[in-house]
């Protein structure tokens, strides 16, 4: 039991936090400590969601077509969607669960004091500002209307010099999770606690480590692509440029190359957040946890050989693509390994519905469809008719939304005891999952059918069979709207009003629930001696 | 490692002492360096598709870049990578002043190569051979006009002895560029060339920064034989930049 090898000091509660070690603006923002990091990361990414999801609101608000007038002129839909895509692919999701729940839980969990590179972690988060703020300057200089994936050569030859500060914006955050990733590869693997074997490192540590792999293999071919985008567009070297005797698809096959092992850096993170929710709301040991520790690694290795089914039909050739088919197929076993283990750990469990369980169950619940649709669009004959239809759309909101944001809060009510020492309203939370999952689904599934319809995805307008569909999915929109309305409320309330929480309110039993609420800046007072397992229940 | 000793150096709060904080930091160094590899593989990756759509222009254009310059700066820096090796044993021995020199030999050698390459490309900018629109006599006409049509540079100093006076184009020289602007889309070695070499020269200059970093450290006495993390990653960082080069060389220089 690793629970019974940590001596918690209830004297030095309430005057030695991490919170309060030291007081003031400044000691934030010069911080090394990876908590205080976690948070910073919490409030930046939030921001960026709510200005990502002001411009979602925007695009649903559009093609709702309630007035007679159009809301957005055709050009003004671009950019709303390319800003969309952009803040919440490169600022939110990325970010999101690595940076923010993994700063604060990773080295926690592994009953370290820190991450291994304390500097090097701030470092990279004012990087990520800086690249924040280097995209977010063309929204005034010159607004990009690409998308977020930059396809050549529309990006090179047609559209304005905005998408070089967008991509440039993009690349300096590359930076950052790169030295994010090398920082918890390093951290777990020199900073464990005496006892901590690999073996009983929790599995979130397991989803954060094979999500840093691929940030440390996949994030410079990005980088490297978009500098050679950026040198196109200002020296015009031609090596995407037909013109000049580029090839365009060159251009997709680099992308690919990194986004789509990104997809991962997005959804394998959150499976670790489901991990860990699972099994300590249905008070039992999780099952099988080799199977779903050696999967998440197994997703970050198949993930590197999957990208041409992005290119279905982007003139590769035949056997490319059935290869191509096949492995991304293939992607679905160590997938469904997981699912299947969680569901196994609920398996007669002493499961408790509070909100973050609840996120956990909506999150099994819609990454299932998410993923099955994901199969259906591996099958190459299927996806030449849904290629660039709203059933992708769907899919991979149903995979980042569905998936990675529930987990994300999921995650934060799981974490909000350790975090501020208080409780969250466990009812502001439910009200919240209710919202989100009910409409999130309100919004999504009609464009499954849509997709399936023919309505093309990006653009402004469509034709007057899809009206009703289109209304359906825009009203689902407020919902979710409304649900993370609730959520940012039920979270600033917990923040400022929140009972007091006790070290270990959930019951949980991996280190971080060791320590008090909120953890010292050392994270233990003791370091802790591991001796089992991390869900040591029953 | 032996020769760290715990009692001289204060190793951070997180770490169990001197040596467990040294091997952290020598796996973040490398962990960094695959990046640095993957994101140049990129390049190569791209170097090769081309080359195998263009043997030709690759093979000209190869003809153009003057080997014994790229051979001399292979040789500096093979050179610099041994100073730099040499500063870290003398860090490592406690050895101050040797350290130092050697560390200002690398910084030397950087220097010397950055020049090198400051009049391999003054050349190319002088004669025209260099990617996209700048190869152009009027930039602005590679604009909605099909290429072809335009006139470049090299053609224009080719038919103008005054110019070739100018820019010191020898004969020999001018017979090659000849070839090269008679096959089309000779641009792209071009391209490949400066983004290959550019991203390079940017790495020769960062590496140079960094190494005087050490050095001032080692001036001041921060590192020494109890402490030398700093020096030995740079020093990684180092070979690494060298090593892009010797692939580089040929690739660009003897390909042909």
């Amino acid at each position: 039991m690793s629970a019974t090898q940590v001596t918690t000091h209830h004297a030095a509660h309430s005057e030695h936090d991490y919170l309060n070690h030291q007081k003031g603006i400044w000691s934030w923002m010069t911080t090394i400590d990876h908590k205080r990091i976690g948070l910073m990361y919490l409030l930046t990414v939030g921001t960026l969601f709510l200005i990502g999801g002001f411009f979602a609101m925007g695009i649903r608000l559009h093609l709702a077509k309630f007035g007679a007038t159009p809301l957005l002129e055709p050009d003004t839909y671009n950019k709303f969607m390319t800003f969309h895509g952009a803040i919440m692919v490169f600022m939110v999701i990325i970010p999101g669960i690595p940076a923010f729940l993994g700063n604060f839980v990773l080295p926690i969990q592994l009953g370290a004091k820190d991450v291994a590179f304390p500097r090097l972690n701030l470092a990279s988060y004012y990087i990520f500002v800086a690249g924040a703020l280097l995209a977010a300057s063309s929204m005034y200089f010159n607004q990009v209307d690409t998308g977020w994936t930059f396809y050549t050569p529309y990006s090179t030859a047609k559209t304005g010099n905005g998408v070089i500060l967008l991509v440039m914006g993009a690349f300096t955050m590359g930076f950052s999770s790169i030295l994010t990733g090398l920082n918890f590869i390093v951290t777990t693997h020199k900073l464990r606690a005496p006892g901590m074997t690999m073996d009983r490192i929790p599995l979130m540590v397991w989803a954060l480590y094979s999500t840093s792999i691929i940030q440390i293999l996949a994030t410079p071919v990005l980088a490297i692509t978009l500098l050679l985008l950026a040198a196109e567009k200002t020296l015009g070297v031609g090596i995407f440029d037909p013109d000049l005797g580029g090839d365009p698809v060159l251009f997709q096959h680099f992308f690919w190359f990194y986004s789509h092992p990104a997809v991962y850096i997005m959804i394998l993170p959150a499976m670790g957040v489901i991990s860990e929710l699972v099994t300590a709301f249905s008070k039992k040991t999780i099952f099988g946890y080799r199977a779903i520790a050696y999967s998440s690694v197994a997703i970050a290795a198949v993930s590197f050989l999957v990208w041409g089914h992005h290119m279905f039909v982007s003139g590769q050739s035949t056997l490319a693509g059935i290869v191509f088919s096949l492995i991304t197929m293939f992607v679905g076993v160590p997938t469904a390994i997981k699912l299947f283990n969680w569901i196994s750990t609920m398996y007669r469990g002493t499961i408790s519905f509070h909100a973050p369980m609840l996120y956990a169950i909506g999150f099994m619940f819609l990454f299932t469809i998410g993923g099955l649709t994901g199969v259906f669009l591996a099958s190459t004959g299927i996806d030449i008719h849904f290629h660039d239809t709203y059933f992708v759309v769907a899919h991979f909101h149903y995979v980042m939304v569905g998936g990675t944001l529930m987990a994300l809060m999921g995650g934060i009510f799981y974490w909000f005891p350790k975090m501020f020492g208080r409780m969250s309203s466990d009812l502001g939370g439910r009200i919240s999952w209710v919202l989100i999952f009910s409409g999130f689904n309100v919004t999504f599934y009609p464009q499954f059918i849509l997709g399936a319809m023919g309505m093309p995805r990006r653009y402004f307008d469509y034709l007057p069979e899809y009206t009703s569909l289109n209304q359906i999915s825009t009203v689902g929109s407020w919902l979710i709207g409304l649900g993370f309305v609730v959520g940012l409320v039920t979270i600033i309330h917990g923040i400022l009003r929140g009972e007091k929480a006790s070290d270990n309110p959930w019951g949980a039993r991996t280190l971080e629930w060791q320590t008090s609420s909120p953890p010292p800046h050392e994270n233990f007072v003791n370091t802790p001696q591991v001796t089992a397992g991390p869900y040591d229940f029953r | 490692m032996t020769s760290v000793s715990s009692t001289e150096f204060q190793h951070q709060h997180h770490f169990k002492d001197a040596e467990h904080q040294y091997a952290s930091a020598k796996q973040g160094v490398w962990l960094f360096l695959c990046t640095e590899i993957l994101m140049f593989g990129g390049l190569f990756v791209g170097y090769l598709i081309y080359h195998s759509l263009y043997p030709e222009v690759f093979k000209n254009g190869s003809h153009t870049l003057d080997w014994k310059l790229g051979a001399v700066n292979t040789i500096v820096l093979l050179f610099s990578s041994f100073t730099m090796a040499a500063a870290i044993s003398y860090v490592q021995k406690g050895k101050k002043q040797l350290a130092i020199i050697a560390l200002a030999v690398t910084i030397a050698c950087a220097a010397i190569f950055m020049i090198v390459k400051y009049f391999e490309y003054g050349h190319k900018f002088a004669v025209g051979t260099v990617p996209g629109k700048f190869s152009l006599v009027d930039p602005k006409c590679g604009v909605g006009v099909a290429r072809e049509k335009c006139r470049t540079k090299v053609d224009q100093i080719l038919k103008d002895p005054a110019l070739q006076e100018k820019y010191h184009v020898s004969a020999v020289e001018a017979t090659k560029l000849q070839a090269v602007i008679s096959k089309p889309r000779w641009e792209m070695f071009y391209g490949f060339y400066f983004v290959m070499t550019g991203l390079h020269g940017l790495h020769v200059v960062a590496g140079a920064v960094l190494i005087f970093w050490v050095l001032l450290k080692t001036m001041k006495g921060t590192v020494g034989p109890a402490y030398f993390t700093p020096v030995e990653g740079v020093g990684l960082f180092w070979h690494v930049v060298d090593l892009v080069w010797i692939y580089l060389f040929p690739l660009l220089y003897l390909v042909g």
